[in-house]
């Protein structure tokens, strides 16, 4: 089964999803980053959907979710380079993602986890 | 179809009166002197004739005939003209309906007083010189949306820059009412400038919205939360006093946006939020 890879770069978790994501992967992957964080006591989780064109309202909850998640096992979640088209998709589905926090790019979604945690 | 012959003979016969009887109708007729020469209405009125004795007048005119080609053509560039000359729609069909007049004036004295053949040829004339009216006023009314159809095009593209203020920092000047079909330019504009740039604010100037209502103001919000979504902070300033009252009116809850009275005011919140140090700006 494929698996989506997780990187553990010092405090933070890398995970780059660079498939287009369907329900099973994506409860495969909720699970996969929950027993990570715990295993590796992470501080910080970057999830970097730059390579993802579509985005329904399932994978969209999915996202609050993990952030969710992360934020009760300690870590802070941020969600790094959507495109424009699945931001528009995500506002007109009426998806604001609350509580997930955002950037550019994985350097800007980095440097905004070592700002909040104060590293 | 000895109607038609008819028909034929007396616009050939005495032309060059015909012509001028047919000027001196447009003329008076015109609201507005001066804006086509006597010249020209001659001329395009003795080209008319001429292409109207060329084409098979004992067929009836189609739109969509070749037979009719060169009149057809001549008539859309006649009505297209007038649009830009601006004669009101009325006189761009009178070029055509005018010339009912002197015709049926020479038809009568042709019939003489056969009153049935009068009637018929009265007839054949008539629904021919309204067909070709009606194409006039058509092809007028073509040009004309034409022209609008491209002016709404500019200005749909004009009235959405995104510019660069500085280093990761973007301006969108709004300008005019904000519906659905500009919200959606102004996103699109927006968000792939965001990803262009890099930047990470993006100040909204409003002082150009004339109103906000709740819809603009939703418009406004989700342009705000897609750029968001992308990782960049949206700052919404120009908003004028009576716009801040229609706001609180209409209990439109602008969430955690940040928003200033003017340009200046989030230009230099946009630099505090990228940690960064204007020019101007003292140490």
């Amino acid at each position: 089964m494929e698996r989506i890879p997780i990187l553990k770069m010092g405090e933070f978790l890398l995970v780059t999803i660079q498939v287009d994501m369907h329900d099973q992967l994506a409860m495969t992957l909720q699970d996969d980053i929950t027993s990570r964080i715990s295993t590796t006591e992470a501080r910080g989780l970057l999830l970097d959907i730059s390579s993802v064109e579509i985005v329904d309202s399932f994978i969209g909850r999915m996202l609050v979710n993990i952030s969710m998640m992360a934020r009760i096992l300690g870590a802070e979640t941020v969600v790094v380079g959507m495109r424009p088209a699945v931001a528009i998709t995500l506002v007109e589905l009426g998806l604001s993602l609350p509580g997930v926090r955002t950037a550019l790019d994985v350097d800007k979604g980095m440097a905004a986890l070592r700002a909040s945690l104060s590293l | 179809m000895p109607a038609n012959q008819t028909l034929i003979e007396i616009i050939s016969k005495d032309q060059a009166s015909l012509i001028a009887e047919w000027v001196k109708t447009q003329q008076s007729s015109f609201s507005q002197q001066g804006l086509i020469s006597q010249d020209e209405l001659q001329k395009q009125c003795s080209q008319f004739i001429h292409l109207l004795l060329a084409a098979p007048l004992n067929t009836r005119f189609d739109t969509g005939s070749q037979h009719w080609a060169d009149l057809r053509d001549f008539l859309t560039e006649i009505s297209a003209s007038r649009g830009q000359q601006g004669f009101t729609p009325t006189e761009t069909a009178l070029f055509v309906f005018s010339l009912k007049a002197p015709l049926f004036n020479r038809l009568r004295s042709a019939a003489g007083k056969d009153a049935d053949a009068l009637a018929t040829s009265v007839l054949e004339a008539s629904n021919l010189l309204d067909d070709l009216g009606l194409f006039t006023t058509n092809s007028y009314q073509k040009t004309r949306e034409e022209v609008i159809r491209r002016q709404q095009q500019d200005l749909l593209e004009l009235s959405t820059p995104v510019v660069k203020l500085w280093d990761g920092i973007l301006a969108l000047p709004l300008v005019g009412t904000l519906d659905s079909a500009r919200t959606q330019v102004v996103m699109e504009s927006l968000l792939q400038k965001i990803v262009d740039t890099g930047s990470d604010v993006a100040i909204i100037d409003i002082t150009g919205v004339p109103t906000v209502d709740t819809l603009v103001a939703q418009h406004l919000l989700k342009t705000i939360t897609a750029a968001r979504l992308m990782g960049a902070d949206c700052i919404i300033s120009g908003v004028r006093p009576q716009i801040a009252q229609t706001i609180v009116h209409l209990g439109v809850n602008l969430g955690e946006v940040s928003t200033k009275a003017n340009l200046a005011d989030a230009f230099r919140l946009a630099l505090e939020r990228t940690k960064q140090t204007g020019f101007g700006k003292k140490a």
